[in-house]
């Protein structure tokens, strides 16, 4: 019977090393599937983040081969002939085994200003369509944070956490930036504390997002534009000055209370 | 102040779970000003909520007008085959509108009605297109609102951290619980004035499943262990759709959705077998033919429902019965068909995530070929008793709101009830909670010794050199409940487990853990295995005594409903302070309905 060989790091914050584990082969596994098989009979005690086991709740990220991805969606034959790598992400410290510590990304949740939404009327909002899909798009994020150990600006460079949001919070500001009932303004908060500049649009994020976020088109650049338009364009600046401005500024948005 | 041996935290109130009851209670609670706290097993946004797909059920009348309350009280507890708390429905169905629409204030983004409303879908068991959906991610909407308004709010939230047990006072009273962090081992105290489970399901028990890790029904088990009742155990929902291959996703879940949006069943011979299985209740509303319901999809007042999308106990029974009767598929189930009936456009539009579900796990294209499903573990109707108003339990200070909490569902739940059920009562259970610590009622102290008996039992699998593998103690478990207790049970089997059990809760005392404490999967299943047993223990002793065939409780030795069953629920309790201890099983008399909810009820149509 086909056997595969999985090298899995094992270690904590003092280091680690990998081990190898040799298993028969199943129709049409996963990695994580593998993972729980040497759970249940070498290693009892492997570390690693699970939930859904279906690409829903985005808990299971590592770097397969090198390449950061959901254990849950990686079957075993697509991957080349041979031993399977499989690593914690690089981006965050390690807690054991394939769990990383993310609460970076915790942190950066709690600096979003919240949605500002007119007084709702007794019926309800009404919004169309067209309106709601492009953060639609966005909400899809399921928080892996494959494209935050991805990004290159954070997985080099430890410094830049303190500066820096990433390309899931980016998403996030894109989403309430398009957001047709938001009325706050993080534009300055985004260029000026969460480092939308350090990005260079090399689209690494965009790669790995298993939800297929077109995050560097539709959301990083567009925010890009927008905080342009925001601090150097003379005519935007003299319309927002004329036309009644619509949304708050960042100072004022980050202590508007939510509803 | 409480003196702890270890780290400890004091609050108002502490919510147990961290998806859609959770954290819609921690928001009401903190709104009223008081001091909350959240802990969840994960990582906050990874509860089983972001697992729901189709939609959240409310009565807002969007896409038919006729739709109201009425209505949709009398679906709920016509599918619970009329063991429902009848006032849980009756407040669900009233306040779910408006449950809905408050997410929106919050940052939810619904799919749009054309004129700009909140778009609705067919689901089985609701008369009208009544589900408030995002594609097919709903409850990653519901989960990911629900985050980001909690986060935003302040709340502190202890993540990857394990409840063991709940801590009386010297009364009785509620007054915290023991964990442990999962990143270190260690452990941890919390006291509370008021404590609100919202812990999710009890899947895990069982082989086949749509459920995660979590759902070992740990909010179940510590109700019963701290002296409330549990209520409806026996009623189990096996969701209709589940995957049946590749093996490793066997029993993931297949959304209601695909039938609501025109997906239909057939067996081996192709022919759509749910015509013949139609049972009297629902032959008045229910398509005679299969032009009459493919009508039925663009106008409702054109042709009646088709019987694919009869509530989901109907369904799973007759998908059980064909793969019996020899005509199931290659992989043991049936085939669901969409790809044949809508445009592959439509399909990746409306089923996003089942077409990459199907495509990237099963090498199977939905919108040319059929997908192979089967009956799935899916959901507890049963959880413990409340009172529905307050979402109290029968020991002071203790709450319960989603998945643990019975009675609103009855024997057998609709789809797309459950994303409404935990908003409307996570709700109210963050109100009832906050009204009992305002009124001064909390505990006067905290039963360290307790606390204490609780850790000494976790630590005990470190010092055995020699004992079980409690991945072992799972996987025979898992087998057993699926075998004895399933979708389709007889009294022979029922009694084996109920034996069985027993000997489970004695190997469960000579578990050997590897390892240190920090995160160490193996020893944290070995802390959630009491859980696991005590629920089956119930599901199992519940199923023993109704002998009858109801909802999600089918027994082949009583075929058809009783109504002398049909008068009340069977309510566990347990009277020694450990959790294998006994547990009695008594019966406990349905709520009187008031006239004028019965008589919507009464109305046939």
């Amino acid at each position: 019977m086909a056997e595969v060989t999985m090298r899995v790091w094992r270690g904590d914050a003092s280091g680690g090393d990998f081990e190898n584990y040799t298993l028969t082969r199943n129709e049409g596994e996963v990695v994580l599937d593998v993972i729980h098989r040497i759970q249940a009979t070498e290693a009892p005690d492997l570390a690693c983040r699970w939930n859904c086991k279906a690409g829903k709740c985005g808990s299971c990220s590592a770097e397969i081969n090198g390449k950061p991805s959901l254990m849950c969606m990686t079957r075993l034959d697509e991957l080349p002939e041979g031993p399977i790598t499989v690593t914690p992400m690089k981006t965050f410290p390690i807690i054991r085994d394939l769990v990383t510590d993310v609460s970076f990304n915790f942190e950066m949740a709690a600096r979003v200003p919240a949605l500002l939404p007119p007084p709702m009327p007794a019926e309800g909002y009404r919004m169309y369509q067209e309106d709601v899909k492009r953060s639609q798009e966005f909400r899809k994020c399921i928080e892996c944070f494959l494209c935050q150990d991805v990004c290159h600006v954070i997985r080099d460079h430890e410094e830049n956490k303190q500066h820096y949001a990433g390309p899931r919070f980016f998403i996030r500001y894109a989403e309430l930036e398009m957001h047709p009932l938001d009325t706050n303004d993080r534009r300055d908060l985004v260029r000026e504390d969460m480092g939308l500049g350090y990005c260079n649009i090399t689209k690494c994020c965009t790669e790995v997002c298993p939800e297929h976020i077109k995050i560097t088109d539709n959301a990083i650049i567009a925010l890009k534009e927008r905080v342009v338009d925001a601090t150097y364009d003379p005519v935007a600046w003299l319309g927002r000055k004329i036309r009644r401005r619509t949304k708050k500024s960042a100072a004022e948005a980050a202590v508007q209370p939510a509803p | 102040m409480t003196t702890s041996p270890y780290e400890h935290h004091e609050y108002d109130v502490l919510i147990i779970g961290a998806g859609g009851a959770g954290l819609r209670a921690a928001i009401e609670a903190k709104q009223r000003g008081l001091k909350v706290g959240i802990i969840t097993k994960s990582l906050l946004g990874k509860a089983h909520t972001v697992m729901a797909e189709g939609g959240m059920a409310a009565a807002m009348g969007n896409v038919y007008d006729e739709d109201n309350w009425m209505v949709h009280f009398r679906d709920t507890m016509r599918g619970g085959k009329m063991l429902n708390n009848y006032r849980m429905a009756e407040l669900h169905a009233k306040e779910s509108p408006e449950r809905v629409m408050e997410l929106e204030q919050w940052g939810a983004l619904f799919d749009r009605t054309k004129d700009g409303k909140i778009l609705q879908r067919d689901f089985g068991g609701h008369r009208y297109a009544r589900l408030a959906h995002v594609g097919d991610r709903t409850g990653l909407e519901l989960i990911r609102t629900l985050q980001q308004k909690v986060v935003s709010m302040g709340t502190d939230v202890f993540m990857e951290c394990k409840v063991l047990k709940l801590v009386h006072d010297s009364s009785g009273r509620i007054a915290g619980c023991v964990a442990y962090w999962r990143a270190s081992g260690e452990f941890v105290t919390f006291s509370a004035k008021a404590i609100i489970l919202a812990t999710g399901g009890v899947g895990k028990s069982w082989k086949f499943t749509s459920n995660s890790w979590e759902s070992t029904g740990d909010g179940h088990a510590m109700a019963l262990w701290a002296g409330a009742q549990l209520i409806d155990m026996e009623c189990i929902q096996f969701h209709p759709t589940g995957m049946v291959w590749p093996l490793s996703v066997r029993g993931l879940l297949v959304t209601e959705g695909v039938r609501g949006d025109g997906g239909v069943l057939r067996n081996s011979e192709g022919e759509r077998f749910m015509f013949r299985y139609v049972a009297d209740m629902f032959r008045a509303e229910t398509a005679e033919s299969e032009e009459e319901g493919d009508r039925w999809y663009d106008d409702h007042t054109a042709g009646r429902r088709p019987p694919e999308l009869l509530p989901r106990d109907e369904v799973a029974r007759a998908i059980n019965a064909e793969v019996k009767a020899g005509r199931g598929s290659p992989h043991g189930g049936v085939y669901l068909d969409i790809g044949s009936r809508r445009s592959a456009e439509f399909i990746r539009r409306r089923l996003p995530s089942m077409y990459h579900q199907f495509m990237e796990l099963a090498g199977v294209d939905i919108t040319r070929e059929a997908m192979e499903i089967g009956p799935t573990c899916h959901y507890a109707m049963g959880g413990v008793k409340v009172d529905a108003d307050t979402a109290a339990t029968a020991v002071a200070g203790l709450f319960a709101a989603g998945e643990v909490a019975g009675g609103m569902h009855g024997a057998n739940r609709l789809g797309g009830n459950s994303l409404s059920d935990l908003v409307v009562f996570g709700r109210r259970a963050g109100m009832g909670a906050a009204e009992y610590v305002e009124g001064g009622q909390g505990p006067s102290d905290f039963d360290m010794a307790e606390a204490e008996a609780a850790v000494a039992e976790a630590l005990a699998p470190f010092e055995r050199t020699e004992g079980e593998n409690p991945y072992d103690i799972q996987r025979d478990l898992q087998e057993m409940m699926q075998a004895n207790v399933g979708i389709i049970r007889t009294g022979a089997e029922i009694e084996a487990a109920i034996e069985q059990l027993e000997e489970f809760s004695e190997r469960v005392k000579n578990i050997a853990v590897k390892g240190g404490r920090a995160y160490n999967p193996g020893w944290n299943l070995a802390t959630d295995l009491p859980s696991m047993i005590s629920v089956s223990k119930c599901v199992s002793l519940g199923a023993r005594e109704r002998k009858e065939s109801r909802g999600g409780h089918t027994r082949e030795d009583f075929p058809k409903a009783d109504a002398e069953y049909g008068k009340y629920n069977f309510a566990h309790s347990m009277t020694g302070d450990h959790w294998a201890a006994e547990i009695t099983t008594e019966k406990s008399p349905l709520l009187e309905i008031p006239q004028e909810l019965a008589t919507l009820l009464e109305e046939a149509k």
